[in-house]
């Protein structure tokens, strides 16, 4: 990991208010090149919120994000994933009307995968329909089944999820944000995704993952951050967020949390 | 059977034929090779006897009429269809495109195969610009805004006395020959039916249909959603304006009425006769919807009546529109089988 000292991303004092209700107030923290940060809360914490602040999809109310440094909140979602920062949506927003294969046509079509060649590419781009079942197969996407053929309206849960990060993917990203990749996913989809996220991270690509699976996320993730009522709760490894006192009152009844804290 | 007819359905298969000349196999057949050519050289070869089927003046102009309707009917299923856009923006299309040939022939003498082109280009740009600003919106704000501005350019013209005022703008060159007046325009409408289907077609194409989808999803694809709904609505209103300034020219005139509602009403009727989504669709419903509308003439005020019951009659036993429906019975069988 390199040494240099500003992180790949800094979201400082972010602030989003929705007429009077703080959904995020004065959120701060870092993103460090290349590792797997979790972003943990109840609902209505303000997590998705998050996403959207740092990918632009809404504008800040205060604060700013900076990415190697550089001033990026206030520019448009897409400016944003032409650098590189991509996201995932909790509800998944495919192309139903399109084949799984050519939904992935179109963010190869985007001006930073003709630039970039897409994911490992090296700079050179095929047909997009080749590259666009190759990232397909490459997720799990069984091509002698068809299935990278089939509509998108057709798919079940477990393959839009992937095809959501397969977007991701296409556009040869530094972040990758997840936002609840493995909710609604059966055990063993969630079992074939975990070495997925660690190959990734593996490959150099920097990850936040919001997660309602915590015990998936802990396998995987640097380092947790926790949201309550849109404030930073803790930020720390699995262990010490575990520890808190004010995260197991946020989280008061969970049953998962129990489990896995009867784990640790 | 007929005890239990509530209990079948039908059932739906594609040809065999279909399927096979989809890859590049149905060069082994002329029975293939003419499934396949034998849709579209009908539709060529019936546009291009047209004007030499129906000599009488009257009729060739109304062919010329149904071409200029046919073209918006294109742009307007283009546009709502394939990047979802809905348009009530003929009128606007066909009045700034006819203006402007009108302009350019009485006072800069450009003779029409040089308005015609300055017209469709100069329009587009003039037409996108002043659309410009409600492309980032979602929703109803791009009907209604392609909707008002031609009411408000009438408005303009009309109290401003300018650009000839109530009167229009006459004295503008006709073309050389009625030929070529037929021939241009019916060659216009081939060509940019089967471009526009190229282009959607294309990996643009799917961007302009993802755009319709779902925008967010561009969006985080790194892709300006409002770029892509620019150049499609430079497309759209180029072919609009193109339409329009061939009006000026077969009228030799321009004025108020070229911005009338009816350009952009009739063209929606059109694609929902033809099928939406087909682009083909959209042209034959204006070849069935303008003729209708002229043999109707004899019933006098009555037209519209009899004219919004067919409209009604297809909405609701034919509301797919009769190409989709003709697609489905040319690649399709069809049985009942019981469930």
């Amino acid at each position: 990991m390199s040494t240099s000292t500003t992180p790949l991303l800094q979201i400082n004092q972010v602030t989003k208010t929705f007429g009077g209700i703080f959904a995020l107030n004065e959120v701060s923290f870092d993103l460090h090149e290349g590792e797997i940060l979790g972003i943990i809360g109840p609902n209505g914490s303000g997590k998705t919120t998050m996403v959207n602040c740092i990918t632009g999809f809404i504008e800040l109310s205060a604060g700013e994000v900076r990415y190697r440094g550089k001033q990026i909140s206030g520019k448009p979602p897409h400016k944003i994933a032409d650098m590189g920062i991509t996201r995932t949506f909790q509800i998944m927003r495919p192309y139903y009307s399109l084949p799984a294969y050519k939904n992935l046509v179109i963010p190869l079509f985007s001006p930073r995968a003709k630039r970039t060649g897409g994911w490992r590419g090296g700079g050179k781009l095929g047909d997009r329909n080749t590259v666009s079942i190759d990232i397909l197969e490459e997720l799990g996407f069984e091509r002698e089944s068809f299935v990278p053929y089939k509509k998108a309206s057709n798919l079940p849960t477990g393959y839009l999820k992937r095809l959501e990060l397969a977007r991701c993917l296409a556009l040869n990203p530094k972040i990758i944000i997840c936002d609840e990749v493995f909710s609604g996913l059966s055990m063993s989809e969630i079992a074939s995704m975990v070495p997925l996220v660690e190959r990734l991270q593996m490959e150099g690509i920097t990850l936040i993952m919001i997660e309602h699976r915590l015990r998936e996320l802990f396998q995987v993730a640097n380092r947790i951050m926790v949201l309550n009522f849109g404030e930073k709760l803790i930020e720390g490894t699995a262990e010490e967020v575990m520890a808190d006192e004010r995260v197991k009152e946020a989280y008061f009844g969970s049953e998962e949390v129990e489990e896995v804290m009867a784990h640790a | 059977m007929k005890e239990s007819s509530d209990q079948r359905r039908k059932e739906r298969l594609d040809r065999g034929i279909k399927v096979r000349s989809e890859g590049i196999y149905a060069l082994m057949s002329w029975r293939e090779l003419s499934y396949l050519f034998l849709p579209r050289v009908v539709l060529i070869g019936g546009l291009l006897i047209l004007p030499l089927a129906m000599p009488s003046m009257y009729w060739q102009r109304v062919i010329s009429i149904v071409c200029i309707y046919a073209l918006l009917a294109l742009s307007f299923d283009f546009l709502a269809h394939y990047v979802g856009l809905v348009s009530l923006g003929g009128a606007f299309f066909i009045g700034t495109g006819s203006y402007i040939a009108a302009i350019l022939n009485t006072s800069f003498g450009l003779p029409p195969i040089l308005t015609i082109p300055i017209a469709t280009l100069l329009g587009a740009v003039i037409c996108t610009v002043l659309l410009l600003p409600c492309l980032p919106l979602r929703g109803v704000y791009f009907a209604i805004v392609t909707l008002m501005y031609p009411l408000l350019l009438a408005r303009v013209i009309e109290a401003l006395d300018i650009l000839g005022g109530t009167d229009g703008i006459l004295g503008i060159e006709s073309f050389a020959n009625r030929w070529m007046e037929q021939y241009f325009i019916i060659l216009m409408v081939l060509f940019l039916l089967f471009g526009t289907r190229r282009l959607v077609n294309q990996d643009i194409g799917l961007v302009f249909r993802a755009v319709k989808d779902n925008d967010q999803s561009v969006r985080a694809s790194g892709i300006s959603v409002t770029y892509y709904k620019t150049i499609a609505v430079f497309i759209a209103s180029g072919i609009g304006c193109l339409a329009g300034a061939y009006l000026v020219h077969l009228y030799m005139w321009a004025g108020l009425s070229t911005l009338a509602l009816d350009f952009s009403i009739l063209p929606i009727a059109a694609t929902v006769i033809g099928g939406s989504g087909t682009l083909v669709g959209p042209v034959l419903g204006a070849f069935i919807l303008v003729p209708i509308s002229e043999l109707l003439r004899a019933f006098g005020t009555l037209r519209i009546v009899f004219y919004a019951l067919i409209l009604l009659g297809f909405i609701i036993f034919r509301s797919e529109g009769i190409m989709v429906y003709g697609q489905r019975k040319y690649h399709q069988f069809e049985k009942w089988i019981k469930v």
